[in-house]
Protein backbone atom coordinates (compact mmCIF):
# COMPACT_ATOMS: atom_id res chain seq x y z
CA UNK A 1 0.00 0.00 0.00
CA UNK A 2 1.02 3.63 -0.62
CA UNK A 3 2.34 5.60 1.68
CA UNK A 4 1.01 9.02 2.44
CA UNK A 5 2.57 12.32 1.20
CA UNK A 6 3.88 14.94 3.11
CA UNK A 7 1.23 17.21 1.48
CA UNK A 8 -1.76 14.85 2.28
CA UNK A 9 -0.43 14.90 6.01
CA UNK A 10 -0.60 18.57 5.74
CA UNK A 11 -3.68 18.63 3.93
CA UNK A 12 -5.26 16.10 7.21
CA UNK A 13 -3.78 18.54 9.53
CA UNK A 14 -5.01 21.63 7.70
CA UNK A 15 -8.52 19.79 8.20
CA UNK A 16 -8.48 18.78 11.84
CA UNK A 17 -6.91 22.58 12.34
CA UNK A 18 -4.13 20.89 13.72
CA UNK A 19 -1.11 23.84 13.15
CA UNK A 20 2.46 21.08 12.84
CA UNK A 21 5.93 21.82 12.69
CA UNK A 22 8.21 20.69 9.82
CA UNK A 23 9.45 18.07 12.17
CA UNK A 24 6.37 17.10 13.22
CA UNK A 25 5.32 16.44 9.76
CA UNK A 26 8.13 14.46 8.89
CA UNK A 27 7.41 11.93 11.96
CA UNK A 28 3.64 12.26 11.69
CA UNK A 29 3.96 10.79 7.83
CA UNK A 30 6.10 7.93 8.71
CA UNK A 31 3.79 6.70 11.41
CA UNK A 32 0.29 7.43 10.14
CA UNK A 33 1.70 5.31 7.30
CA UNK A 34 2.38 2.54 9.26
CA UNK A 35 -0.84 3.05 10.88
CA UNK A 36 -2.97 2.85 8.12
CA UNK A 37 -1.42 0.01 6.58
CA UNK A 38 -1.94 -2.35 9.98
CA UNK A 39 -5.97 -0.71 9.92
CA UNK A 40 -6.38 -1.19 6.00
CA UNK A 41 -6.75 -5.29 7.40
CA UNK A 42 -10.30 -4.84 7.23
CA UNK A 43 -10.32 -4.47 3.25
CA UNK A 44 -9.57 -8.60 3.10
CA UNK A 45 -12.70 -9.34 4.11
CA UNK A 46 -15.89 -9.54 1.49
CA UNK A 47 -17.84 -7.15 3.16
CA UNK A 48 -20.49 -6.63 0.07
CA UNK A 49 -23.44 -8.44 1.65
CA UNK A 50 -22.55 -6.91 5.60
CA UNK A 51 -24.51 -4.26 7.00
CA UNK A 52 -22.57 -1.54 9.01
CA UNK A 53 -22.85 -1.33 12.67
CA UNK A 54 -22.65 2.43 14.24
CA UNK A 55 -23.81 1.59 17.72
CA UNK A 56 -23.89 -1.47 19.94
CA UNK A 57 -26.89 -1.25 21.43
CA UNK A 58 -30.68 -1.49 18.93
CA UNK A 59 -32.34 1.47 21.03
CA UNK A 60 -35.08 3.56 19.75
CA UNK A 61 -34.77 7.76 20.38
CA UNK A 62 -35.33 8.49 24.21
CA UNK A 63 -37.67 11.51 24.22
CA UNK A 64 -37.70 13.83 26.97
CA UNK A 65 -40.68 15.83 27.93
CA UNK A 66 -40.57 19.34 26.63
CA UNK A 67 -40.29 21.42 29.75
CA UNK A 68 -37.71 23.99 31.30
CA UNK A 69 -35.65 22.53 33.73
CA UNK A 70 -32.54 24.33 35.58
CA UNK A 71 -29.72 24.92 33.48
CA UNK A 72 -26.39 26.58 34.39
CA UNK A 73 -25.84 30.26 35.34
CA UNK A 74 -24.42 32.68 33.04
CA UNK A 75 -21.57 32.75 35.46
CA UNK A 76 -20.64 29.02 35.61
CA UNK A 77 -20.93 28.67 31.86
CA UNK A 78 -18.33 31.44 31.01
CA UNK A 79 -16.43 29.97 34.38
CA UNK A 80 -13.92 28.48 32.38
CA UNK A 81 -13.60 30.66 29.34
CA UNK A 82 -9.85 31.89 28.16
CA UNK A 83 -11.69 35.47 27.59
CA UNK A 84 -15.57 36.73 28.38
CA UNK A 85 -17.18 40.09 27.02
CA UNK A 86 -20.20 40.70 28.97
CA UNK A 87 -21.93 37.06 28.43
CA UNK A 88 -20.31 36.28 25.14
CA UNK A 89 -17.04 34.32 24.53
CA UNK A 90 -14.31 36.27 23.21
CA UNK A 91 -12.54 35.32 20.21
CA UNK A 92 -9.64 36.93 17.84
CA UNK A 93 -11.34 37.87 14.47
CA UNK A 94 -12.13 35.90 12.06
CA UNK B 1 -4.09 0.64 62.45
CA UNK B 2 -6.01 1.03 58.86
CA UNK B 3 -4.40 -1.10 56.38
CA UNK B 4 -5.44 0.08 53.02
CA UNK B 5 -3.37 -2.28 50.81
CA UNK B 6 -6.05 -5.05 52.37
CA UNK B 7 -8.91 -3.33 53.28
CA UNK B 8 -11.74 -3.60 51.14
CA UNK B 9 -14.51 -1.40 50.59
CA UNK B 10 -17.10 -3.93 52.26
CA UNK B 11 -14.94 -4.38 55.06
CA UNK B 12 -14.60 -0.60 55.55
CA UNK B 13 -18.13 -0.31 55.48
CA UNK B 14 -19.08 -2.58 58.31
CA UNK B 15 -16.28 -0.95 60.17
CA UNK B 16 -17.61 2.41 59.21
CA UNK B 17 -21.34 0.86 60.55
CA UNK B 18 -20.12 -0.76 63.82
CA UNK B 19 -18.27 2.68 64.62
CA UNK B 20 -15.07 0.71 64.59
CA UNK B 21 -13.34 3.63 62.51
CA UNK B 22 -14.68 7.23 61.78
CA UNK B 23 -15.32 8.68 58.17
CA UNK B 24 -12.20 10.86 58.98
CA UNK B 25 -9.69 8.16 60.61
CA UNK B 26 -10.77 6.43 57.05
CA UNK B 27 -10.21 9.45 54.97
CA UNK B 28 -6.94 10.34 56.79
CA UNK B 29 -5.41 6.72 56.09
CA UNK B 30 -5.76 6.66 52.72
CA UNK B 31 -4.28 10.47 52.66
CA UNK B 32 -1.53 8.95 54.72
CA UNK B 33 -0.63 6.18 52.14
CA UNK B 34 -0.64 8.76 49.40
CA UNK B 35 2.05 11.00 51.02
CA UNK B 36 4.06 7.69 51.52
CA UNK B 37 3.23 5.99 48.55
CA UNK B 38 2.16 8.30 45.35
CA UNK B 39 5.89 10.25 45.39
CA UNK B 40 6.98 7.03 43.60
CA UNK B 41 3.37 5.87 41.76
CA UNK B 42 1.78 9.02 40.73
CA UNK B 43 -1.31 7.42 40.86
CA UNK B 44 -2.99 10.67 40.93
CA UNK B 45 -2.84 13.90 39.44
CA UNK B 46 -5.21 15.57 41.90
CA UNK B 47 -5.87 15.04 46.04
CA UNK B 48 -8.59 16.38 47.56
CA UNK B 49 -9.28 17.40 51.23
CA UNK B 50 -11.33 15.23 53.46
CA UNK B 51 -15.02 16.73 52.76
CA UNK B 52 -16.61 15.74 55.57
CA UNK B 53 -18.70 12.49 56.17
CA UNK B 54 -19.00 8.94 56.84
CA UNK B 55 -19.12 7.50 53.32
CA UNK B 56 -16.32 5.57 51.86
CA UNK B 57 -13.88 7.64 49.97
CA UNK B 58 -13.32 6.50 46.21
CA UNK B 59 -10.61 7.91 43.24
CA UNK B 60 -12.16 9.09 40.01
CA UNK B 61 -9.95 9.06 36.92
CA UNK B 62 -9.60 12.29 35.65
CA UNK B 63 -11.51 12.23 32.64
CA UNK B 64 -15.06 12.16 34.78
CA UNK B 65 -16.20 15.35 35.43
CA UNK B 66 -16.08 16.56 39.34
CA UNK B 67 -17.10 19.95 40.33
CA UNK B 68 -14.76 21.85 41.78
CA UNK B 69 -12.07 19.47 41.46
CA UNK B 70 -9.54 20.01 38.19
CA UNK B 71 -10.48 17.76 35.40
CA UNK B 72 -7.36 17.45 32.90
CA UNK B 73 -8.05 14.41 31.25
CA UNK B 74 -4.11 14.17 31.36
CA UNK B 75 -4.15 16.70 28.60
CA UNK B 76 -2.45 19.82 28.63
CA UNK B 77 -5.35 21.25 26.67
CA UNK B 78 -7.37 20.72 30.12
CA UNK B 79 -4.87 21.48 32.85
CA UNK B 80 -6.62 24.34 34.30
CA UNK B 81 -10.53 23.20 33.52
CA UNK B 82 -12.36 22.88 36.71
CA UNK B 83 -15.90 21.49 36.08
CA UNK B 84 -18.96 23.59 37.15
CA UNK B 85 -21.15 20.21 37.51
CA UNK B 86 -20.75 16.68 38.49
CA UNK B 87 -20.11 13.92 36.23
CA UNK B 88 -23.64 11.56 36.51
CA UNK B 89 -21.51 8.87 37.92
CA UNK B 90 -20.17 11.09 40.55
CA UNK B 91 -23.41 12.69 41.53
CA UNK B 92 -24.48 8.80 42.28
CA UNK B 93 -21.35 8.35 44.34
CA UNK B 94 -21.85 11.03 46.18
CA UNK B 95 -25.55 10.71 46.61
CA UNK B 96 -24.39 7.03 48.51
CA UNK B 97 -22.44 8.79 50.43
CA UNK B 98 -19.05 8.11 48.84
CA UNK B 99 -16.23 11.39 49.01
CA UNK B 100 -13.84 12.07 46.55
CA UNK B 101 -10.36 11.23 47.56
CA UNK B 102 -8.76 12.68 44.38
CA UNK B 103 -8.38 12.46 40.23
CA UNK B 104 -6.10 9.35 38.60
CA UNK B 105 -3.75 9.55 35.92
CA UNK B 106 -4.83 8.15 32.66
CA UNK B 107 -3.25 8.41 29.35
CA UNK B 108 -4.29 12.08 27.61
CA UNK B 109 -8.01 11.62 26.54
CA UNK B 110 -7.90 7.77 27.65
CA UNK B 111 -5.68 6.91 24.23
CA UNK B 112 -3.18 4.68 25.24
CA UNK B 113 -2.14 1.30 27.37
CA UNK B 114 0.39 2.86 29.79
CA UNK B 115 -0.59 6.33 30.98
CA UNK B 116 2.71 7.39 29.45
CA UNK B 117 0.50 9.44 27.00
CA UNK B 118 -0.16 11.54 30.53
CA UNK B 119 0.85 15.15 29.94
CA UNK B 120 1.90 14.96 33.17
CA UNK B 121 3.89 12.03 33.24
CA UNK B 122 3.67 8.25 33.91
CA UNK B 123 1.82 6.07 36.77
CA UNK B 124 4.10 3.27 38.09
CA UNK B 125 2.91 -0.20 39.03
CA UNK B 126 3.31 -0.99 42.58
CA UNK B 127 4.38 -4.50 42.23
CA UNK B 128 7.49 -3.06 40.03
CA UNK B 129 7.67 0.57 39.54
CA UNK B 130 10.15 0.37 36.74
CA UNK B 131 7.09 -1.25 34.94
CA UNK B 132 3.64 0.52 33.70
CA UNK B 133 0.26 0.19 35.41
CA UNK B 134 -1.76 -0.05 32.04
CA UNK B 135 -3.80 2.25 30.15
CA UNK B 136 -5.52 4.37 30.30
CA UNK B 137 -6.86 3.99 33.54
CA UNK B 138 -3.32 3.48 34.66
CA UNK B 139 -3.72 5.70 37.33
CA UNK B 140 -6.78 4.19 39.15
CA UNK B 141 -5.77 0.23 39.20
CA UNK B 142 -2.15 1.29 40.73
CA UNK B 143 -4.19 3.30 43.56
CA UNK B 144 -6.25 0.26 44.08
CA UNK B 145 -3.20 -1.90 44.25
CA UNK B 146 -1.47 0.49 45.99
CA UNK B 147 -3.38 1.10 48.71
CA UNK B 148 -4.06 4.94 47.67
CA UNK B 149 -8.14 4.11 47.63
CA UNK B 150 -10.38 1.19 48.43
CA UNK B 151 -11.57 1.45 44.98
CA UNK B 152 -12.15 3.70 41.44
CA UNK B 153 -14.32 4.49 38.98
CA UNK B 154 -12.14 4.01 35.16
CA UNK B 155 -13.66 4.53 31.49
CA UNK B 156 -13.10 1.95 29.05
CA UNK B 157 -13.02 2.55 25.26
CA UNK B 158 -11.04 -0.38 24.34
CA UNK B 159 -9.57 -1.88 27.20
CA UNK B 160 -8.74 1.00 29.54
CA UNK B 161 -10.62 0.10 32.56
CA UNK B 162 -9.34 -3.95 31.77
CA UNK B 163 -6.41 -3.93 30.79
CA UNK B 164 -4.54 -2.11 33.81
CA UNK B 165 -6.83 -4.25 36.33
CA UNK B 166 -5.03 -6.86 35.02
CA UNK B 167 -1.14 -5.52 34.94
CA UNK B 168 -2.07 -4.47 38.61
CA UNK B 169 -3.62 -7.39 40.16
CA UNK B 170 -6.77 -5.88 40.79
CA UNK B 171 -10.87 -6.42 39.76
CA UNK B 172 -12.27 -4.13 37.15
CA UNK B 173 -15.74 -4.34 34.90
CA UNK B 174 -16.42 -2.61 31.66
CA UNK B 175 -19.55 -2.57 31.72
CA UNK B 176 -21.84 -3.67 29.06
CA UNK B 177 -22.63 -0.32 26.67
CA UNK B 178 -25.36 2.30 28.10
CA UNK B 179 -25.68 0.60 31.35
CA UNK B 180 -23.94 3.54 32.95
CA UNK B 181 -23.95 7.20 32.46
CA UNK B 182 -21.33 9.52 30.54
CA UNK B 183 -22.66 12.44 31.44
CA UNK B 184 -19.77 15.02 32.49
CA UNK B 185 -17.40 12.50 31.25
CA UNK B 186 -15.04 13.57 28.88
CA UNK B 187 -15.84 11.80 24.98
CA UNK B 188 -12.89 9.81 23.09
CA UNK B 189 -15.44 7.46 21.33
CA UNK B 190 -18.94 7.45 22.03
CA UNK B 191 -20.18 4.57 20.36
CA UNK B 192 -17.43 2.84 22.28
CA UNK B 193 -16.64 4.78 25.56
CA UNK B 194 -17.95 3.29 29.09
CA UNK B 195 -17.35 3.87 32.96
CA UNK B 196 -16.73 1.19 35.38
CA UNK B 197 -15.79 -0.11 38.59
CA UNK B 198 -12.12 -0.71 40.03
CA UNK B 199 -11.47 -2.77 42.80
CA UNK B 200 -9.55 -5.35 45.16
CA UNK B 201 -12.34 -8.04 44.35
CA UNK B 202 -15.89 -8.95 43.07
CA UNK B 203 -18.05 -8.33 46.01
CA UNK B 204 -16.84 -4.53 45.78
CA UNK B 205 -16.96 -4.14 41.93
CA UNK B 206 -20.18 -5.68 42.01
CA UNK B 207 -21.64 -3.15 44.74
CA UNK B 208 -20.00 -0.42 43.18
CA UNK B 209 -21.19 -0.84 40.24
CA UNK B 210 -25.20 -1.10 41.61
CA UNK B 211 -24.39 3.00 42.67
CA UNK B 212 -23.48 3.68 39.33
CA UNK B 213 -25.31 1.97 36.91
CA UNK B 214 -29.00 2.57 35.38
CA UNK B 215 -30.96 5.06 33.25
CA UNK B 216 -29.78 9.04 32.97
CA UNK B 217 -31.99 11.16 32.00
CA UNK B 218 -28.90 12.91 30.63
CA UNK B 219 -27.55 10.31 28.59
CA UNK B 220 -30.14 9.17 26.04
CA UNK B 221 -27.46 6.11 25.02
CA UNK B 222 -28.44 4.73 28.54
CA UNK B 223 -30.82 1.70 29.22
CA UNK B 224 -32.40 -0.01 31.90
CA UNK B 225 -30.50 -2.42 34.10
CA UNK B 226 -31.29 -5.72 35.86
CA UNK B 227 -30.95 -5.56 39.61
CA UNK B 228 -27.30 -6.13 40.44
CA UNK B 229 -26.98 -9.03 42.70
CA UNK B 230 -23.62 -9.47 44.87
CA UNK B 231 -22.56 -12.28 44.44
CA UNK B 232 -22.01 -14.97 47.41
CA UNK B 233 -21.64 -19.05 46.00
CA UNK B 234 -18.55 -20.84 45.17
CA UNK B 235 -20.53 -23.12 42.76
CA UNK B 236 -20.27 -22.87 39.19
CA UNK B 237 -22.42 -25.76 38.23
CA UNK B 238 -24.53 -25.22 35.40
CA UNK B 239 -22.15 -22.58 33.87
CA UNK B 240 -21.18 -23.09 29.98
CA UNK B 241 -17.79 -21.19 29.99
CA UNK B 242 -16.36 -21.20 26.23
CA UNK B 243 -12.64 -20.97 25.83
CA UNK B 244 -12.74 -18.93 22.24
CA UNK B 245 -9.36 -20.68 20.60
CA UNK B 246 -7.97 -18.19 19.34
CA UNK B 247 -8.09 -15.56 22.25
CA UNK B 248 -6.35 -17.95 24.19
CA UNK B 249 -3.63 -19.09 21.41
CA UNK B 250 -3.26 -15.34 19.72
CA UNK B 251 0.16 -14.62 18.92
CA UNK B 252 2.39 -12.85 21.43
CA UNK B 253 0.87 -14.32 24.76
CA UNK B 254 3.45 -14.70 27.10
CA UNK B 255 3.74 -18.48 28.13
CA UNK B 256 3.54 -17.45 31.99
CA UNK B 257 0.48 -15.53 31.23
CA UNK B 258 -1.45 -18.88 29.20
CA UNK B 259 -0.58 -21.17 32.02
CA UNK B 260 -1.82 -19.01 34.94
CA UNK B 261 -5.35 -18.97 32.48
CA UNK B 262 -5.11 -22.54 32.33
CA UNK B 263 -4.86 -22.93 35.78
CA UNK B 264 -8.22 -20.99 36.21
CA UNK B 265 -9.79 -22.48 33.81
CA UNK B 266 -9.25 -25.78 35.33
CA UNK B 267 -10.53 -24.34 38.26
CA UNK B 268 -13.43 -23.40 36.60
CA UNK B 269 -14.21 -26.99 35.73
CA UNK B 270 -13.69 -28.52 38.98
CA UNK B 271 -16.01 -25.63 40.37
CA UNK B 272 -18.78 -27.84 38.32
CA UNK B 273 -18.92 -25.56 35.45
CA UNK B 274 -19.06 -27.27 31.52
CA UNK B 275 -16.04 -25.83 29.52
CA UNK B 276 -15.53 -26.17 25.96
CA UNK B 277 -13.78 -24.69 23.10
CA UNK B 278 -15.21 -22.09 20.77
CA UNK B 279 -14.03 -19.75 17.80
CA UNK B 280 -14.07 -15.82 17.27
CA UNK B 281 -11.65 -16.16 14.50
CA UNK B 282 -12.43 -12.90 12.47
CA UNK B 283 -13.11 -10.76 15.59
CA UNK B 284 -9.59 -11.56 16.98
CA UNK B 285 -7.89 -11.14 13.61
CA UNK B 286 -9.34 -7.99 12.34
CA UNK B 287 -10.64 -6.50 15.68
CA UNK B 288 -7.28 -4.70 16.22
CA UNK B 289 -7.91 -2.59 12.71
CA UNK B 290 -11.62 -2.30 13.14
CA UNK B 291 -11.18 -0.46 16.48
CA UNK B 292 -8.20 1.80 15.27
CA UNK B 293 -10.52 3.21 12.43
CA UNK B 294 -13.83 3.68 14.82
CA UNK B 295 -12.13 4.54 17.47
CA UNK B 296 -10.14 7.83 15.94
CA UNK B 297 -12.65 8.77 13.37
CA UNK B 298 -15.29 9.46 16.86
CA UNK B 299 -12.21 11.28 18.51
CA UNK B 300 -11.62 13.22 15.69
CA UNK B 301 -15.07 14.69 15.61
CA UNK B 302 -15.48 14.53 19.51
CA UNK B 303 -11.95 16.54 19.87
CA UNK B 304 -13.09 18.87 17.60
CA UNK B 305 -14.40 21.30 20.26
CA UNK B 306 -11.16 22.13 21.54
CA UNK B 307 -10.85 25.34 19.79
CA UNK B 308 -9.84 27.59 22.26
CA UNK B 309 -12.93 29.63 22.96
CA UNK B 310 -15.38 28.36 25.42
CA UNK B 311 -12.91 26.15 28.04
CA UNK B 312 -9.34 24.87 28.44
CA UNK B 313 -6.05 25.97 26.82
CA UNK B 314 -5.82 29.15 24.04
CA UNK B 315 -2.67 29.92 22.22
CA UNK B 316 -2.62 33.07 21.02
CA UNK B 317 -3.38 34.06 17.00
CA UNK B 318 -3.70 36.77 14.74
CA UNK B 319 -7.09 35.44 13.78
CA UNK B 320 -9.61 33.11 14.79
CA UNK B 321 -8.28 30.15 12.61
CA UNK B 322 -4.62 31.06 13.72
CA UNK B 323 -5.28 30.94 17.60
CA UNK B 324 -7.76 27.43 16.90
CA UNK B 325 -4.76 25.46 15.36
CA UNK B 326 -2.19 27.01 17.90
CA UNK B 327 -4.27 26.09 20.61
CA UNK B 328 -4.63 22.60 19.00
CA UNK B 329 -0.90 22.15 18.11
CA UNK B 330 0.30 23.41 22.00
CA UNK B 331 -2.72 21.39 23.76
CA UNK B 332 -2.79 18.21 21.97
CA UNK B 333 0.11 15.43 22.84
CA UNK B 334 1.25 13.22 20.13
CA UNK B 335 -1.62 10.82 20.72
CA UNK B 336 -4.38 12.61 20.73
CA UNK B 337 -2.78 14.10 17.40
CA UNK B 338 -2.17 11.02 15.46
CA UNK B 339 -5.52 9.61 16.20
CA UNK B 340 -7.54 13.36 15.42
CA UNK B 341 -5.41 12.95 11.69
CA UNK B 342 -6.24 9.21 11.19
CA UNK B 343 -9.77 9.61 11.96
CA UNK B 344 -10.23 12.63 9.38
CA UNK B 345 -8.49 10.56 6.76
CA UNK B 346 -10.71 7.56 7.48
CA UNK B 347 -13.74 9.83 7.48
CA UNK B 348 -12.77 12.29 4.50
CA UNK B 349 -14.12 12.21 1.56
CA UNK B 350 -12.46 9.87 -1.12
CA UNK B 351 -11.54 7.69 1.76
CA UNK B 352 -14.33 7.17 3.87
CA UNK B 353 -16.08 3.76 2.21
CA UNK B 354 -12.39 2.52 1.98
CA UNK B 355 -11.47 2.95 5.88
CA UNK B 356 -14.81 3.81 7.97
CA UNK B 357 -16.88 2.46 6.09
CA UNK B 358 -15.77 -0.74 5.81
CA UNK B 359 -14.36 -1.02 9.87
CA UNK B 360 -18.20 -0.55 10.50
CA UNK B 361 -19.25 -3.82 8.46
CA UNK B 362 -16.32 -5.22 10.31
CA UNK B 363 -18.02 -4.07 13.50
CA UNK B 364 -21.42 -6.17 12.23
CA UNK B 365 -19.09 -9.20 11.95
CA UNK B 366 -17.64 -9.27 15.43
CA UNK B 367 -20.67 -9.11 16.76
CA UNK B 368 -22.69 -11.67 15.14
CA UNK B 369 -19.64 -13.99 16.09
CA UNK B 370 -20.31 -13.48 19.60
CA UNK B 371 -23.55 -13.62 19.22
CA UNK B 372 -22.84 -17.31 17.78
CA UNK B 373 -20.72 -17.98 20.56
CA UNK B 374 -23.42 -17.12 23.48
CA UNK B 375 -25.78 -19.29 21.99
CA UNK B 376 -23.82 -21.80 23.03
CA UNK B 377 -21.96 -20.58 26.24
CA UNK B 378 -23.10 -18.62 28.86
CA UNK B 379 -19.54 -16.41 29.12
CA UNK B 380 -16.11 -16.66 27.72
CA UNK B 381 -12.54 -16.81 29.03
CA UNK B 382 -9.51 -15.51 27.76
CA UNK B 383 -6.23 -13.69 29.67
CA UNK B 384 -6.99 -10.04 29.40
CA UNK B 385 -3.37 -8.67 28.56
CA UNK B 386 -1.31 -10.84 26.14
CA UNK B 387 1.43 -9.80 28.14
CA UNK B 388 2.33 -8.49 32.10
CA UNK B 389 2.98 -5.23 32.50
CA UNK B 390 6.12 -4.40 30.04
CA UNK B 391 8.92 -1.93 31.53
CA UNK B 392 8.35 1.97 31.05
CA UNK B 393 9.49 3.45 27.84
CA UNK B 394 9.34 0.11 25.87
CA UNK B 395 6.77 0.38 23.44
CA UNK B 396 6.45 4.37 23.60
CA UNK B 397 8.37 4.99 20.38
CA UNK B 398 6.13 2.10 18.35
CA UNK B 399 2.39 2.96 18.36
CA UNK B 400 1.18 0.16 16.57
CA UNK B 401 3.13 -2.15 19.07
CA UNK B 402 1.38 -0.31 22.05
CA UNK B 403 -1.65 -1.02 20.46
CA UNK B 404 -1.25 -4.57 20.15
CA UNK B 405 -1.91 -4.48 23.84
CA UNK B 406 -5.13 -4.20 23.31
CA UNK B 407 -6.07 -7.34 20.96
CA UNK B 408 -7.90 -9.40 23.60
CA UNK B 409 -10.01 -6.46 25.09
CA UNK B 410 -11.25 -4.66 21.92
CA UNK B 411 -13.59 -7.51 20.40
CA UNK B 412 -16.13 -7.88 23.15
CA UNK B 413 -15.70 -3.71 23.23
CA UNK B 414 -16.54 -3.47 19.34
CA UNK B 415 -19.48 -5.76 20.58
CA UNK B 416 -20.75 -3.66 23.63
CA UNK B 417 -20.52 -6.73 25.23
CA UNK B 418 -19.43 -6.59 29.20
CA UNK B 419 -16.20 -7.56 30.26
CA UNK B 420 -14.61 -8.64 33.81
CA UNK B 421 -10.87 -8.73 34.57
CA UNK B 422 -9.97 -10.67 38.13
CA UNK B 423 -6.46 -11.78 38.74
CA UNK B 424 -5.63 -15.41 38.39
CA UNK B 425 -2.19 -15.65 39.05
CA UNK B 426 1.53 -14.47 38.65
CA UNK B 427 4.16 -14.64 36.32
CA UNK B 428 7.86 -13.78 36.73
CA UNK B 429 6.21 -12.31 40.07
CA UNK B 430 3.70 -10.09 37.94
CA UNK B 431 -0.04 -10.50 37.98
CA UNK B 432 -1.86 -12.21 35.05
CA UNK B 433 -5.32 -11.01 34.69
CA UNK B 434 -8.41 -13.50 33.49
CA UNK B 435 -10.90 -11.59 31.24
CA UNK B 436 -14.72 -12.83 31.48
CA UNK B 437 -17.00 -11.87 28.77
CA UNK B 438 -20.80 -12.54 28.59
CA UNK B 439 -23.56 -11.40 26.56
CA UNK B 440 -25.26 -7.39 26.97
CA UNK B 441 -26.76 -7.23 30.70
CA UNK B 442 -25.02 -10.71 32.02
CA UNK B 443 -23.18 -8.43 35.25
CA UNK B 444 -24.83 -10.80 37.37
CA UNK B 445 -23.24 -13.95 35.60
CA UNK B 446 -19.59 -12.08 35.39
CA UNK B 447 -19.88 -11.41 38.87
CA UNK B 448 -21.05 -15.16 40.06
CA UNK B 449 -18.49 -16.45 38.05
CA UNK B 450 -15.59 -14.31 38.84
CA UNK B 451 -16.56 -14.41 42.71
CA UNK B 452 -16.64 -18.21 42.58
CA UNK B 453 -12.95 -18.05 40.64
CA UNK B 454 -11.72 -15.53 43.18
CA UNK B 455 -12.24 -17.58 46.08
CA UNK B 456 -10.53 -21.13 44.49
CA UNK B 457 -7.74 -18.92 42.90
CA UNK B 458 -6.86 -17.26 46.78
CA UNK B 459 -4.96 -14.56 44.83
CA UNK B 460 -3.18 -12.12 47.34
CA UNK B 461 -3.81 -8.96 45.60
CA UNK B 462 -1.25 -6.74 47.99
CA UNK B 463 1.66 -6.58 45.67
CA UNK B 464 4.13 -8.74 46.77
CA UNK B 465 6.80 -6.20 47.53
CA UNK B 466 4.50 -4.05 49.88
CA UNK B 467 3.60 -6.66 51.91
Amino acid sequence: MARITREEVLQVARLARLELTDEEVGRFQEQLSDILEAVSKVSELDLSDVPPTAHPLEIANAWAEDVPHPSLSLDDAFANAPERQDDHFKVPPA
Amino acid sequence: MIDTLRLTAEEAKRQLEAGEISGAELFAAYLEAIGVRDEELHAYLHVCADPGGDGLPIAVKDVIGTKGVPTTAGSKMLEHYVPVYDATVVERCKAHGLRVLGKTNTDEFAMGSSTENSAFGPSHNPWDPTRVPGGSGGGSAAAVSGGLAPWALGSDTGGSIKQPAALCGNVGLRPTYGTVSRYGVVAFASSLDQVGPVAKNVRDCAYLYSIISGRDANDSTTVDVPVVELPAGDSLKGLRIGVPKEMNEAEGIEPGVSAAVRVAIEHAASLGAEVGECSLPRSVEYGVACYYLVAPAEASSNLARYDGARYGLRSPGDDFREMVMNTRHDGFGDEPKRRIMIGTYALSSGYYDAYYGKAQRVRTIIRREHDAVFEQFDLIVSPTSPTVAFELGAKVHDPIAMYLNDVLTIPSCMAGLPGLNIPCGLSEGLPVGLQLIGPQFSENTLFRAGHALEQALAFDVVPARLR
